[in-house]
């Protein structure tokens, strides 16, 4: 165990404790703690099925933990977040926290337009503005390096790396203090998974958005991550620093992972 | 002053898979002083770029502490949180290593002003600056606004020392930072560095040729197994 902070003195944005989740006979989450510092990138990496996913929906709201606390350092945010009612999730998540899922169908309206889907965002957030929406949803699309002269065809016709690129700007289109993202980048061909890669850093660069990021790949997750959660069986097993965990694994399984993928 | 306090620094590593551990060194003992030049030696092995690292926190030792007077006070880097760690490689200590960690879409002049603008300087003069070291380390003047992503490896360690030596650090970590370098370039960074540790910065480096660095050096510590000995504290001034 590290000390606590002692020269810096910001709070974490992000503040999850203990957070448990059980699907019949399976645990998939076990008191599952996290906490990430504003700007900061935390790359979770894990086996399939150790329960990434399930903590980003928690963290999302989109799922009720079986207990644990999750609190946002945010100015008019306050107590257990997992405590708040529907209404008030649903206006958190849609003004402060974006999302990207490895499958484009749970994030988008394959069949309406991408600028409608970007602005779908910003109309639940409570604008109403027409020409505003159109605006803002085609900054966020440009912002994530989608080609413009597209912003009006639906998801279904566009490849994955561009269904992708919708995706994040529908997440970034509000300025989000949080970014999740899940496996954003799996499933796309290798040469456009570099340039959806190379977007994300961009934006973190300019943007300084904190983010949580779960990938199988751990080139995606060393190029983008300050620190490093590695989960097992819906627990935790070690974190660190990236380069500390990628240099020098502690844990069995961590060691696996990284020599396999050497 | 004080720069750097190790007292009992142990490292190890376990290989799980094997079912093995590895010792790397144990019980370190020395301390560094502001402007103190010191020497890594040993052969291949021995553990020089170990010892770099765990002090950088890359590797985590196993006993001992890593006493860094920072400007914000003593504090342990063994145990330090992740946070911490992070904000003084930000702003107090510096690796330098053989590789340029180049970032896409970034040029070799925005990547070596990046920690002056981090540090607060205006871009205009942290461009001018970064161009001056760019100069200094022999990279040729059409390559500075180019991506570096694809420059050959002498080049790219030439962008990374200007980097890394941009900015005075309390503390300089160096592994074989000359190793491939031409001599012109050598020729810079020992001068670099002579100025750096005249300016306070307190240095621990293991270098390929360390002729070129030998009027820098104020002591030595060689990590081949049995070699090591707690160093007797005469040098240093009480
Ligand atoms: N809605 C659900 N109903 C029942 N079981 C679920 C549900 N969601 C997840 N699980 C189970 O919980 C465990 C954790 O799943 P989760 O999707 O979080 O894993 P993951 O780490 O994201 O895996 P992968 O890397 O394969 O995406 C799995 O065993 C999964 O089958
Ligand atoms: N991440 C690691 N995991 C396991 N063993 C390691 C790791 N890093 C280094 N070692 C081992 O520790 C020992 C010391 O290695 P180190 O790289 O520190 O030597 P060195 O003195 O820098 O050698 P060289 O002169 O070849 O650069 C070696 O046996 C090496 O295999
Ligand atoms: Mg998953
Ligand atoms: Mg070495």
């Amino acid at each position: 165990m590290m000390d606590a902070p002692q020269i810096v003195k910001t709070r974490p944005l992000l503040i999850a404790r203990n957070v448990s989740k059980r699907y019949g006979a399976v645990q998939a989450l076990q008191d599952v703690s996290a906490s990430v510092y504003p700007g900061e990138v935390l790359g979770i990496v894990g086996e399939s099925g150790s329960g990434k996913s399930t903590f980003l929906r928690c963290l999302n709201l989109e799922e009720d933990p079986d207990h644990g606390s999750y609190t946002l350092d945010l100015p008019d945010v306050q107590g257990n977040l997992f405590d708040l009612d529907r209404y008030a999730r649903r206006m958190l998540c849609a003004t402060r926290i974006g999302i990207v899922y490895q499958n484009p169908h749970l994030g988008l309206l394959m069949k309406h337009s991408s600028s409608g889907n970007v602005a779908e965002r910003l109309l639940i957030a409570g604008e109403r503005r027409f020409g505003v929406l159109r605006e803002k949803a085609r900054d966020a699309l440009d912002a994530s390096e989608f080609p413009l002269d597209r912003m009006d065809a639906p998801p279904i016709e566009l490849s994955g790396g561009m269904q992708q690129r919708v995706q994040l700007a529908k997440a970034i289109a509000l300025e989000p203090a949080l970014l999740l993202l899940d496996e954003p980048t799996t499933g796309l061909d290798v040469s456009v998974q570099a340039l959806v890669l190379d977007t994300l850093k961009k934006l973190q660069q300019e943007r300084k958005i904190t983010m949580v990021i779960v990938s199988h790949d751990l080139g995606v997750i060393r190029t983008l991550s300050d620190r490093v959660m590695v989960m097992k069986g819906g627990q935790v097993v070690e974190e660190g620093l990236a380069d500390q965990v990628f240099q020098d694994p502690q844990h069995a399984y961590t060691q696996q992972l990284v020599h396999a993928k050497l | 002053m004080t720069v750097l306090d190790v007292r009992g620094l142990t490292k190890g590593f376990t290989m799980h898979h094997l079912g093995t551990q590895m010792g790397a060194f144990e019980d370190i003992s020395f301390a560094l002083q502001a402007g103190e030049f010191l020497l890594l030696k040993g052969k291949n092995g021995a553990g020089k770029s170990t010892l770099l690292r765990t002090l950088y926190r890359s590797y985590l030792s196993q006993g001992g502490e890593i006493l860094f007077h920072s400007d914000h006070g003593v504090i342990d880097l063994a145990r330090a949180a992740d946070v911490d760690v992070s904000f003084l490689r930000r702003t107090e200590i510096g690796f330098v290593t053989q590789f340029l960690t180049a970032r896409p879409r970034v040029s070799a002049q925005d990547l070596v002003a990046e920690p002056l603008r981090l540090a607060g300087q205006e871009p205009t003069e942290a461009l001018r600056a970064a161009r001056h070291w760019l100069y200094t380390f022999g990279v040729k003047e059409e390559l500075w606004a180019a991506y570096p992503t694809t420059f050959s490896g002498g080049e790219q360690q030439k962008v990374n020392l200007a980097r890394a030596l941009i900015l005075p650090q309390r503390l300089l970590l160096l592994d074989e930072p000359t190793a491939s370098l031409d001599v012109h370039a050598r020729a810079a960074l020992v001068e670099r560095l002579g100025e750096l540790k005249a300016q306070g910065t307190a240095m621990i480096g293991v270098f390929h040729h360390p002729g070129d660095v030998a009027a820098l050096i104020d002591r030595e510590i060689d990590l081949t197994p049995n070699a090591f000995q707690d160093e007797d504290r005469k040098d240093v001034a009480i």
